[in-house]
């Protein structure tokens, strides 16, 4: 009925639209704590790296830190020998990263406040390289398998119902499972996000911190405990990110680079925009794959998923540096 | 009429009370600059307050000592009969007082409704899961503080503009919102830096109008700040004069008026 060669590309498309919607979680966590606080955060992929890791070992009952405490008592303990369900595992790995969240405003941004965003970004960067460093020694280095129980593989169902479109080699749209399951999830948790900032009490002082410290301040906010709650928000989100990403290819610290993806994908969206980075990482994620199917592979010798997302973001900066939905940036003189 | 300690009434029909609010030999410095001196006053319950003096003379710092965005090097705060320790100003405003501010702090993003409704944010208790499924005490909350948030846009006549964002709205607009932000708060002591600052004469009568109201329908305790000397004079039951952070004079508009160091420091005094 269709060319093959459409089907393909239709095929690309969707798989594209998946890839993007990781992209968009990446970038979700860096606008909120970007919005509340002025802070780009670096760190956030290594968030999401420190949630998977921490997920893993809680379900796999390892021990943590359990390298240096054999090495300091000459112990030989690993694992608790239980296994936690994913579900609680998921609610442990959560209050792990609340209780991550107050630590980094009690002992970082608490002492930076009024500070250059430049001391604040590389206050970030340090704390990357801290968390990766923390994360390996609490649970090692190792690549991990990480499996709560979501489906994976090809949707045969799609596949059946969709081969009837092509030819004779054409067997059916192949989409993963798992892409499906992380794109219904990335829509509920946009939802959940826009309704709390919307409708909750503390979702209406978070949007005023992000508008105005000193008149947040008077009426009765308190800054410190909307920043808590805004990393603990990207720590959830990082969570579900590192879920998605450590489901797809395993939890190996790999996983902390995703966050250099999300950079374009910011630049596109804009750094204060949620339906921003929304968009933003599903055209990353389609642009980079259609690009690739129709320009890169027959032309240009392929491999250029590594670098359209930079080419595209370096566009943008030059014709629109506030990104598609960010803040107008108008220079009142 | 002011050194009774007990409630008394004005001549207007106004019950003024005790003394709500007390600085006790504040002294503010930045650095090497003293900002404020060794100042003391009260504030009495019910009435409206002004902290007038020339520019530089220290009356935002004072302000803002008042509603803990400063905390004094020296002196006491006194709130209803208790020493206040030194506080964030977030927690200066859960006690209840409210302010403004001299270039207007708006969520400019938001709407005008959703600006006032932030006034109301320490009235809401309920928790994240009431919240959530929108069930008892949320809801009823919700209602009753759009009723409070409604009330105040009625009575400060900014209903025409309530789902305008703020940052399409003119200046003089801008401070009525900020002032009902600070209403909606519904505070014991309200505090104005700069009220009228940068408005026309139309604009000035509309606030000044506006601020008596308050006081009068509310009963709110009001401190404002303004260098304005006419408008201050014919709306306050009280000043304080401060020049080069000293206070240089206290009492009721007419004393103050007649008050030779007041006058020295407004028309300037020659040194020959």
């Amino acid at each position: 009925m269709f060319p093959d060669q459409f089907l393909f590309g239709v095929e690309v498309l969707l798989n594209g639209l998946m890839a993007g919607v990781l992209y968009a979680l990446v970038a979700l966590g860096f606008v909120l704590i970007f919005k509340a606080s002025g802070i780009f955060n670096y760190a956030q992929g290594v968030m999401a790296l420190f949630a998977a890791l921490t997920l893993v070992g809680i379900m796999d009952g390892q021990v943590p830190f359990s390298h240096l405490i054999n090495a300091i008592f000459g112990t030989d303990v690993h694992h608790f020998g239980w296994h936690v369900p994913a579900f609680l595992s998921i609610l442990l790995t959560m209050v792990v990263m609340v209780g991550l969240a107050w630590c980094v405003q009690q002992f970082i941004f608490r002492h930076l406040v009024g500070q250059e965003p430049i001391i604040l970004f590389m206050a970030t960067i340090g704390l990357a390289y801290f968390m990766e460093g923390f994360g390996d020694m609490m649970w090692g280095s190792e690549i991990k398998k990480l499996d709560v129980g979501i489906p994976q593989g090809g949707g045969f169902w799609i596949e059946e119902v969709t081969s009837f479109l092509g030819g004779s080699n054409f067997y059916g749209f192949f989409i993963d499972k798992l892409d499906m399951v992380a794109t219904v999830v990335a829509i509920i948790l946009v939802i959940l996000l826009v309704g709390f900032a919307q409708y909750t009490k503390q979702g209406r002082a978070m949007r005023a911190v992000a508008d105005d410290h000193q008149a947040a301040l008077s009426v009765g906010i308190s800054l410190s405990f909307i920043w808590v709650l805004v990393w603990s928000l990207a720590g959830f989100v990082a969570l579900v990110a590192g879920i998605m990403w450590g489901a797809k290819s395993g939890v190996q610290f790999s996983l902390s680079l995703i966050a250099l993806k999300a950079l374009p994908v910011l630049m596109l969206g804009g750094f204060t925009s949620i339906p921003g980075a929304i968009v933003g990482g599903l055209i990353v994620g389609v642009g980079e794959k259609l690009f690739e199917f129709l320009i890169g592979a027959p032309f240009l010798g392929g491999a250029t998923e590594n670098w359209f997302a930079y080419m595209l973001a370096l566009l943008f900066l030059v014709f629109r540096p506030q990104g598609l939905f960010g803040e107008k940036i108008i220079e009142r003189v | 009429m002011f050194d009774q300690p007990e409630s008394f009434v004005t001549a207007d029909g106004r019950t003024i009370g005790g003394v709500m609010m007390e600085m006790k030999n504040i002294t503010l410095r930045f650095g090497g600059v003293v900002a404020i001196k060794d100042i003391s006053f009260d504030i009495r319950e019910g009435e409206i307050r002004a902290i007038i003096g020339p520019n530089g003379a220290g009356k935002s710092s004072m302000l803002n000592v008042i509603s803990g965005f400063y905390n004094p090097q020296d002196g006491e705060v006194w709130y209803k009969g208790e020493r206040r320790p030194s506080m964030k100003p977030f927690e200066v405003a859960r006690q209840g007082i409210a302010r403004t501010f001299q270039n207007i702090a708006l969520f400019e993003g938001m709407s005008v409704l959703d600006n006032v409704m932030t006034g109301r944010l320490n009235h809401m208790n309920a928790g994240i899961v009431s919240q959530a499924f929108w069930y008892g005490k949320a809801q009823r909350e919700e209602t009753e503080n759009r009723e409070v948030v409604e009330r105040v846009i009625d009575f400060l006549e900014i209903q025409h503009i309530r789902k305008t964002p703020v940052s399409r709205l003119p200046y003089g607009l801008k401070k009525r919102v900020e002032l009902a932000r600070a209403l909606a708060a519904d505070p014991k002591l309200l505090l104005l830096d700069e009220p009228m600052a940068g408005m026309n004469v139309e604009e000035k009568e509309d606030m000044s109008r506006f601020i008596l109201d308050v006081n009068d329908e509310f009963g709110t305790t009001i401190a404002l700040i303004e260098h304005d000397m006419s408008v201050v004079m014919d709306i306050s039951d009280r000043v304080v004069v401060m020049d080069y952070g000293k206070k240089i004079g206290d009492g009721t508009p007419h004393d103050v008026r007649n008050n030779q160091a007041v006058i020295d420091a407004y028309l300037g005094v020659s040194h020959d």
